[in-house]
C-alpha cells in the first residue's frame, strides 16, 4: 500500500507534524505494523521534492519533528487521481482499500464512486477468467478458479463496504 | 498470482463474443427506458433502464429487494411499468394486446427460475416439449426434438421421469432446455443456479451461455453471485429501483 499516497491523504484534512502524521497512520492504518521515522521523513521529503507538500512553519529546536506539513494543489490532485482509479485486482488487496474507503469519506470525496470502480474493475478481471476457463484444460480451470474464488471474496467485501458506508462515515468523523 | 495480474491490460475485451458482435453489428433486441413500478408504497422500480444487445448476456445484480427481478418482469411482458416504456424488437410491450404479449412469451422468450418452474404431472421430456406444444407443434416433433435439447445438456438419462423424481441440478438443466426448445430471442433468467452448489451451478451456466451463443440468444440472468455473473458480457446493478451500467469500465 502506498504509504505517500496515504499521508497526502491525511494531510488533505489538515497541516500536520511529521510525528502526528505517523501516529494517525498507525491508528487508522497501521494495524499492528507501525510505520518508522525513518519512513515517515524519506516519505515527507519525496513528497516535498515532487511539490506535492510544502513545509508550513517551522518551530525553534532541533530535529526533523519541529516542520509543520500542509498538502500543495498538486498533492490533492495526487490524491484524487489515486482514489478514483481502480486498484489492480490482487490477493491482500484490502489494506488498500479500506485506505481509499476512509481516505475518501475523510476528504469528502464520493467514497461510493471508489467502491464501484473498483468492482467494475473486479468483475472485468472475473470475465476475463472465466472466459479462459471455458476455452483451457482442467489445469487452466483450477487455476482460474482459484483466482476466481479470491476475486469473489473481495467483491463481497466490497459490497458489504459500499452496504455500511454511512455507518463507518458518521465513525470516523465522530 | 502473476498469471492473473497478467492480464490487467487487456481492457475492452471485456464485452461480447456473441455471433452479433463478431460480426461487429450490434442490434438492440430489447430496450427498457425509465421504468418506474410501485406495489403499494413500495417503489420497486424508479427509474430502472436497460438496453440488451442480439446475443448478449447481461448480468442483473444488485442487493435484495433492490429491485431486480420485477425490471426482469417488466422486462418479459409478465408485470406492466407504472410509467416507461419496454420496446422489444421496435414494437411497445405495453401497447400489445393480451393474446399477442402471450404468443411473444411463448415463442420469442425463454424463462428459468430458481426452482418450482417445471410441471410436477409431466415427464421431463414433456415439460420441455410443452412450449412447442403450446405453439401448435405435434406431439411426436416436440418431443424429437425436446430430446435434442436435453441431450445437449446432459440430462436425457432423466426424460422419463417426472421433475420430482431428478435432482436440483438436473431439475435447472431441464429448465434451461425447456427455456430454449423453442430458439428464444431472449432468455430471462432469475437466479437460474440460486440453489445449486458450485459445481453444479458452474456447469449450468456454461450450457445456458454456450447454448445462448449457439443460437444467438440474448440472456438477461438475475443473479447475487460475482462467479455467475461472470458469464456475462456486461454487468448492470440495481440499487434502490435504478440502474447503473458499471459493465463499460474498461
Ligand atoms: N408482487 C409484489 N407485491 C408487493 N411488493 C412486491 C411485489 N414484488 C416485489 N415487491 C417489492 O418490491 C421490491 C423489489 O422486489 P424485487 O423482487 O424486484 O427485488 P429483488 O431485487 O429481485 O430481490 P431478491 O434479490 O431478494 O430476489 C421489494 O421491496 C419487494 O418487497
Ligand atoms: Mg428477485
Amino acid at each position: 500500500m502506498s504509504i505517500a499516497k496515504t499521508f497526502l491523504g491525511l494531510l488533505e484534512t489538515g497541516p500536520c507534524h511529521g510525528y502526528d502524521l505517523k501516529r494517525t497512520y498507525d491508528e487508522r492504518f497501521g494495524q499492528d505494523r507501525p510505520l518508522a521515522y525513518g519512513q515517515v521523513y524519506a516519505t515527507l521529503s519525496r513528497l516535498l521534492k515532487h511539490g506535492f507538500v510544502e513545509v508550513e512553519g517551522i518551530e525553534p529546536g532541533e530535529g526533523p519533528e519541529r516542520k509543520r506539513y500542509a498538502i500543495t494543489d498538486a498533492g490533492v490532485a495526487d490524491v484524487g487521481r489515486w482514489l478514483s482509479q481502480a486498484e489492480k485486482p490482487d490477493l491482500y488487496l484490502q489494506s488498500t482499500l479500506y485506505t481509499k474507503v476512509v481516505l475518501a469519506l475523510l476528504t469528502d470525496r464520493p467514497a461510493a464512486e471508489v467502491l464501484d470502480t473498483q468492482r467494475a474493475e473486479h468483475l472485468r478481471l472475473m470475465r476475463e477468467l472465466t472466459r479462459r476457463k471455458l476455452d483451457g484444460d482442467l489445469a487452466d480451470q483450477l487455476i482460474c478458479d482459484h483466482a476466481l474464488f479470491h476475486l469473489e471474496a473481495d467483491l463481497r467485501w466490497l459490497e458489504l463496504t459500499a452496504a455500511r458506508l454511512e455507518a463507518l462515515r458518521m465513525e470516523i468523523t465522530a | 498470482m502473476s498469471s492473473v495480474a497478467g492480464t490487467q491490460q487487456s481492457a475492452g475485451a471485456g464485452r461480447g463474443s456473441g455471433a452479433a458482435q463478431a460480426a461487429n453489428l450490434q442490434t438492440t433486441v430489447l430496450e427498457a427506458t425509465d421504468l418506474h413500478k410501485a406495489f403499494g408504497p413500495t417503489a420497486a422500480l424508479a427509474g430502472a433502464s436497460l438496453s440488451v444487445d442480439a446475443g448478449e448476456v447481461v448480468a442483473v445484480m444488485g442487493s435484495s429487494g433492490s429491485g431486480k427481478s420485477t425490471l426482469l418482469h417488466c422486462l418479459a411482458g409478465i408485470v406492466q411499468p407504472d410509467s416507461g416504456r419496454v420496446v422489444y424488437q421496435g414494437q411497445l410491450l405495453s401497447g400489445m394486446p393480451d393474446a399477442e404479449r402471450s404468443a411473444l412469451r411463448r415463442g420469442d422468450f425463454g424463462f428459468i427460475f430458481q426452482f418450482g418452474q417445471l410441471v410436477p404431472e409431466l415427464s421431463c421430456v414433456e415439460n420441455v416439449a410443452l412450449p412447442l406444444r403450446l405453439g401448435g407443434s405435434k406431439r411426436r416433433d416436440a418431443e424429437k426434438q425436446a430430446m435434442v435439447w436435453l441431450d445437449r445438456l446432459e440430462v436425457a438419462e432423466v426424460a422419463g421421469k417426472t421433475p420430482g423424481r431428478i435432482s436440483g441440478g438436473q431439475g435447472q438443466r431441464v429448465a434451461v432446455a425447456r427455456a430454449l426448445v423453442t430458439g428464444p430471442r431472449v432468455v430471462f433468467a432469475d437466479e437460474p443456479t440460486g440453489a445449486l452448489d458450485s459445481l453444479n451451478g458452474e456447469r449450468v451456466m456454461q450450457l445456458l451461455v454456450q447454448a445462448a451463443r449457439d443460437t444467438d440468444a440474448a440472456v438477461v440472468l438475475v443473479t447475487h453471485e460475482a462467479r455467475v455473473a461472470a458469464y456475462s458480457d456486461r454487468e448492470v446493478v440495481v440499487r434502490d429501483g435504478r440502474t447503473r451500467d458499471l459493465g463499460d469500465s474498461a
